[in-house]
């Protein structure tokens, strides 16, 4: 990519190194290294109060870390006298002033970075605020507060976008709508860095996952291989005989229970592997399922250990 | 952005130019001004208390007028230019003018602090002293024609009623326009203090607490017959102001009188310091 993208610069890497935060006796973020790269939508995953925000915060040195440090393009985000053009990020979308109407809001922070103000209609247009840009921000719902904030971000066309938890509170067309726009950032060649604490909210829009837990990292690979190594993927199967195909599939190694319901859930065996075997053996089956929920799985025993903030009898 | 290919092809960009306008200081204050003028309340606020304290003055030289005929030989005496002068102005007038300006300063640091547009507009413009220096600046423009609308409508209004009894001060009477200044620069010294205690406190009602017991409660609390406790209250805004609306020609009974030049000084150093303050922790806190 020579001149690629709308910037001509080609480093547009997010780099997180030793990365530190202490409020108080709190440890926000403990040492954390990673990096995030262009042309593909990275999620930025972890439980409650894992560290996320603050990683962002730090990111865009609105707070100042303890110790350790990130780059955005080689530069500390705070060295910029601008920042709309380099770095577009919807940290909390209530972080706006509910007196004043959306086009307002967009034109404040338009002017102060010298952003034309036809940017902002185009920006309220892409977000699909165009018909709410008189109206005040304090009657927003809180998605469209998620769109107003998402069409800041975008307003400097900026190539690196950070979003903290973006999709809470849209509606699922918005929901359709955010993750289309995430993939079209990155497929642009920009750098895409999106928070959530539900792994869901990633399996279809990630290619990139960094999980943290406690302020620390826990992984930071492609969608694929996190989904490797959490829970084997078990396959959910439905015969007449329950019995005897559990002892066939025993004596193939697998190991299977029954769900409950009737079926078995059975780890050890691929899908294709068991219809090939009762194939053989002449058991019909009436349903043969690889379970999907396995990165959620993944995620969950992954991040197990560092969940802040359980509900009372889940330990 | 240093794209220093100087290619200047016919062909159209598909994109929006890639060398966008170097953003200026000046945009920071259009940006400041926007943010202020946007606040519906904002524009009231300045539009009902200016037409309110004219009418707070304007009510003074009417009691004054009405009750003119009734007056003690001796007040009437001294009615020009003591009484008259002190109805361009009333004190009362003054101590709304200080509660408001010091509330509309804080509010411009605060009302970000509060709803957490802070981190968005730290975001937009990480150069935080820039945001602040654009936004004092902002804020004493503003101020000071509230404060020169405020004071001059005041002065020509109550004068014009007690010119009704041949009471009244043209514009030109010695001392006149100092007065005038002083009324209309309280404006921005508090609004300036009320900037620079809310960017220390960051907190909407503390800061306002401390905005009120700052420029009212305290010039209440220290007296003027000792030197030290006189030297004090000299130094509070309040007082200087006080003393730059006296005529001259009036002679001091107190054993410390506070000058003019050290009113003027107050005047000064108070702005600077609160915008000083506030430049120095805007910069340093996390937000």
């Amino acid at each position: 990519m020579t001149d690629a993208g709308p910037h001509g610069s080609v480093d547009r890497v997010i780099e997180v190194c030793e990365l530190t935060k202490r409020y108080g006796r709190t440890m926000a973020v403990d040492g954390l290294t990673f990096t995030v790269r262009p042309g593909c939508v990275t999620g930025f995953l972890g439980p409650n109060g894992a560290g996320k925000s603050t990683t962002l915060r730090l990111t865009l040195g609105l707070d100042e870390p303890t110790s350790g440090g990130v780059t955005v393009d080689g530069h500390r985000f705070r060295d910029h006298p601008r920042g709309l053009r380099h770095v577009g990020a919807l940290l909390d979308a209530g972080d706006v002033h509910g007196g004043r109407t959306a086009a307002a809001h967009l034109s404040i922070l338009a002017r102060s970075n010298a952003i034309a103000r036809r940017r902002v209609d185009e920006v309220l247009d892409e977000v699909g605020l165009t018909d709410a840009a008189r109206r005040r921000i304090g009657g927003f719902s809180l998605g469209m507060k998620q769109r107003l904030g998402i069409a800041a971000a975008l307003l400097g066309d900026p190539p690196v976008l950070l979003f903290d938890e973006p999709v809470n509170g849209l509606d699922p067309e918005g929901v359709l709508w955010v993750r289309g726009l995430f993939r079209r950032l990155a497929a642009e060649g920009r750098t895409v860095f999106v928070s959530s604490h539900l792994m869901r909210e990633m399996e279809n829009t990630a290619d990139r996952l960094v999980v943290i837990g406690r302020g620390t990292l826990i992984a930071d690979e492609t969608l694929a291989e996190f989904a490797d190594r959490g829970t084997r993927r078990t396959v959910h199967v439905r015969t007449r005989d329950t019995t005897a195909l559990a002892e066939l599939l025993t004596s193939e190694g697998a190991s299977v229970r029954p769900d409950g319901t009737g079926g078995l859930t059975v780890t050890g065996l691929s899908a294709r592997r068991i219809g090939e075997l009762a194939h053989r053996h002449r058991h019909m089956l009436h349903e043969l399922a690889t379970r999907t929920a396995s990165l959620e799985e993944a995620f969950m025993e992954l991040t197990a250990d560092s969940v802040e903030y359980l509900a009372g009898d889940t330990r | 952005m240093t794209a220093t290919t100087p290619q200047t092809s016919a062909a159209a960009p598909a994109r929006p130019a890639a060398t966008p306008r170097a953003a200026r200081f000046a945009d920071l204050l259009a940006a400041e001004w926007l943010k202020l003028w946007s606040l519906r309340s904002m524009r009231w606020t300045f539009g009902l208390t200016a037409l309110g304290l004219v009418a707070l003055n304007a009510n003074a030289a009417l009691a004054d007028y009405q009750n003119w005929p009734h007056y003690d030989p001796r007040i009437k005496a001294v009615f020009v230019p003591e009484w008259s002068y002190n109805d361009t102005f009333t004190n009362n007038a003054g101590l709304v003018l200080m509660l408001i300006m010091g509330s509309v300063g804080a509010i411009t640091v605060v009302g970000e602090y509060g709803t957490g547009l802070i981190r968005t507009t730290f975001a937009a413009v990480p150069a935080r002293r820039s945001v602040m220096a654009a936004k004092a600046i902002v804020l004493t423009g503003v101020t000071l024609v509230y404060g020169a609308v405020a004071s001059t409508a005041s002065f020509a209004v109550s004068q014009a009623i007690l010119s009704g009894r041949h009471l009244g001060l043209p514009f030109d009477y010695p001392g006149a326009w100092r007065g005038i200044v002083a009324s209309a620069l309280l404006a921005p010294v508090c609004a300036l203090v009320g900037l620079g205690l809310g960017a220390l406190i960051r907190h909407s009602a503390t800061t306002m607490v401390a905005s009120a017991v700052v420029l009212l409660l305290l010039p209440n609390m220290v007296s003027e017959d000792r030197r030290w406790s006189a030297a004090i209250s000299h130094a509070l805004p309040q007082r200087a102001w006080q003393r730059l609306s006296e005529v001259d020609a009036v002679p001091q009974h107190v054993p410390y009188p506070a000058t003019v030049g050290g009113a003027w000084a107050v005047y000064v150093l108070w702005p600077l310091v609160a915008v000083a303050v506030a430049l120095v922790v805007v910069d340093r806190r996390d937000v």
